[in-house]
């Protein structure tokens, strides 16, 4: 990460996002190849010495959507897709049929968040995950029956077919202001 | 055509015995201060020179680049991302106030909270602190050497002839010297402290392998062309004393044993470095080890504090991190050289990338690629700063002292301190502040403890 991936670096890539589009600017595209070259593996432990990170009560979670299960380490291009959800969705794009889901959509950014909850990738929220981030939230602050509390009120409210779960749909209505809360503007 | 021949060969001999006596002169040119350990200060008058034409190349590429609306690659000193100042229960309650439209005092959760935290952690993995300072080592202006921009491209004719012209020097003329300077020092070394240590032990046979050693580290110090600059030497180490210097190439140990005599500590390797750490401790006693013995941490600390406690023998060259680091930040030093109680002499080493980058990435690169590179490179620049001892205090533990030397030198340095993996107290510290987080954020899921009552 170090030497190599530093910040302008991702400022450029995260500009061009993913990596299947054609870039309209061809060098920047071999800056992109350069700079993959030159970058050695990321691993878990790189990014749980970022301070800031680690007082983050969702660091852990944050850090494993990363990297792909059980491994320890990812490659510079699987890193950038990752950042690439939080890239500002463009003005006025309509979404055109025929092309691939672009990576900072709406729908992305809501399945990135939606990953944070769901660990065991199963499709649903239960009522364990939701306590499981409910309690990282708040460290000791609250007692087991309160969240408990708030968990099941939280799952009943939201749960349309009454399976005890929130799936992705249920979890998707009514989130306005993802685009806004789950982007990063970069500085010119 | 006959008369042609003759004449042919007789001027390529001529070249050749030119070209021959043009470059031993050079050698003895460069060796003979060594010897004597003088200066002309002609690496100083050639790094300006330099300076002068980077400036000038960085300018051209500057408005090259306007030209052809090329985007440069800037250091993002105040960062690349816009933060928006608003704190945790800000923005929880703009989250609510966009989501449903239940009443906003309620103490309420709402699954879109963790787009906050989601969002939080995203701008820490992508502008940090720790991250400022590695850009702020990105050249702002371009050393002519294409390994270090990564924008290389075609700018103009007249910048790259410039390039060409340095490649040619630096590979046809500035290596083949340095490799020889290297030669020379290295069979200097080696054969000089053998002839030494045939001597009878005495006041002669030190001060001749001191000399012995400190011209021959000058003349490798030549061949790399490095230009250092030592500060604040009065605070060099004494007889009996550890220094303790950060580690961010093999050529550390060259840039500060031409300035002092210390007695190293190393594991005995095969080839050409066996050859020169067997001939080297018969003239002084160093403290090598066997690949075996270097596992056991008590004989490594038996032998050292054998070595401190004789105080007519020389301070030993450790560097703590055990492996090099890229020169912008100290790691987490070992504690093993703070435990034996000697005084504790820090050394800051820093490098000014402009002139060529000194980190050797062991994976990336082996020894002589290393070795390849930093002779290609213009010159290698560094500052040496001689911090006053240290000793443990009562009070604190082998690695609280390690940390407080770390600390040190970093500060001297301008480097960062990496205390993240490692202190004791920076542990607490973090849990803390996670702590805060997890009390703001329950405050607005749950509220204070009145309010809990009523529902």
């Amino acid at each position: 990460r170090h030497a190599a991936a530093t910040p302008h670096s991702l400022a450029g890539a995260l500009e061009q996002g993913k990596p299947q589009t054609p870039l309209p600017d061809g060098s920047s595209r071999t800056g992109l190849k350069r700079l993959e070259s030159q970058t050695q593996p990321l691993g878990k432990y790189d990014l749980q010495g970022i301070g800031e990170l680690a007082v983050n009560p969702l660091g852990d979670r944050i850090i494993n959507a990363f990297f792909k299960e059980g491994e320890d380490l990812t490659d510079f291009r699987s890193f950038i897709r990752v950042l690439a959800h939080f890239r500002p969705v463009e003005e006025g794009k309509s979404n055109e049929t025929g092309r691939p889901e672009p990576m900072n959509s709406r729908l992305r950014k809501l399945q990135f968040a939606f990953q944070l909850y769901d660990q065991d990738s199963d499709g649903k929220i239960s009522r364990d995950e939701m306590l499981q981030v409910l309690r990282l939230m708040v460290g000791i602050q609250v007692t087991d029956e309160q969240l408990v509390c708030i968990a099941e009120r939280t799952i009943q409210e939201a749960d349309q077919d009454g399976d005890g779960a929130i799936s992705f749909e249920e979890f998707s209505v009514e989130k306005l202001n993802v685009e806004q809360r789950m982007s990063l503007r970069l500085l010119k | 055509m006959f008369l042609l021949l003759p004449f042919d060969s007789l001027v390529v001999n001529l070249l050749g015995i030119s070209l021959t006596v043009l470059f031993t002169l050079l050698l003895v040119f460069i060796i003979v201060p060594a010897i004597f350990g003088v200066s002309f200060g002609i690496r100083r008058i050639y790094m300006k020179t330099l300076l002068k034409i980077f400036r000038w190349a960085t300018l051209r590429i500057e408005r090259g680049a306007k030209e052809k609306n090329h985007p440069l690659y800037k250091p993002y000193v105040n960062g690349i991302i816009a933060k928006e100042p608003t704190s945790l229960e800000e923005e929880i309650k703009e989250i609510r106030r966009s989501g449903s439209s239940k009443a906003l005092d309620t103490p309420e959760f709402e699954l879109s909270d963790i787009f906050y935290f989601c969002r939080k952690g995203i701008e820490t993995i992508m502008d940090d602190e720790v991250t400022k300072r590695f850009s702020a080592e990105e050249l702002e202006s371009w050393n002519l050497l294409s390994r270090t921009n990564y924008n290389f491209q075609y700018i103009s004719l007249r910048l790259t002839v410039l390039w060409g012209l340095g490649v040619l020097i630096r590979y046809c003329f500035l290596l083949p010297l340095r490799i020889a300077l290297a030669f020379t020092g290295i069979s200097l070394l080696v054969v000089g402290t053998t002839v030494v240590g045939y001597l009878p032990n005495g006041r002669w046979k030190e001060f001749l392998s001191k000399h012995v050693h400190l011209m021959c580290y000058r003349i490798c110090v030549r061949a790399l062309t490095a230009i250092i600059t030592y500060h604040d030497q009065e605070n060099r180490p004494q007889n009996g004393g550890i220094c303790v210097a950060n580690h961010t190439s093999p050529i550390d140990v060259i840039i500060l044993a031409s300035d002092g005599y210390y007695a190293m500590v190393g594991q005995i390797h095969g080839g050409l470095m066996g050859v020169i750490q067997r001939a080297v401790v018969k003239a002084c006693p160093h403290v090598w080890f066997e690949r075996s013995e270097v596992k056991d941490r008590h004989l490594v600390a038996k032998r050292l504090t054998e070595h401190v406690q004789d105080k007519s023998k020389l301070p030993i060259l450790i560097f703590p991190e055990g492996t090099c680091i890229n020169n912008t930040s100290v790691m987490m030093f070992k504690k093993g050289s703070f435990e034996i109680g000697a005084t504790v002499y820090p050394v800051a080493i820093k490098y000014d990338p402009q002139f060529g980058d000194a980190f050797w990435n062991s994976s990336k690169y082996g020894m002589v690629t290393y070795l390849l590179r930093m002779m290609t490179s213009w010159a290698i620049v560094c500052s040496v700063w001689y911090l006053p001892p240290m000793t443990r205090q009562p009070e604190e533990d082998a690695v609280q002292f390690a940390n407080r030397v770390k600390s040190a030198i970093a500060r001297q340095g301008g480097l960062v301190d990496l205390l993240w993996d490692g202190g004791l107290k920076r542990e607490k510290v973090k849990d803390t502040f996670k702590e805060e987080q997890q009390k703001l954020y329950s405050k607005t899921i749950v509220g204070n403890h009145e309010d809990r009552s009523r529902s």
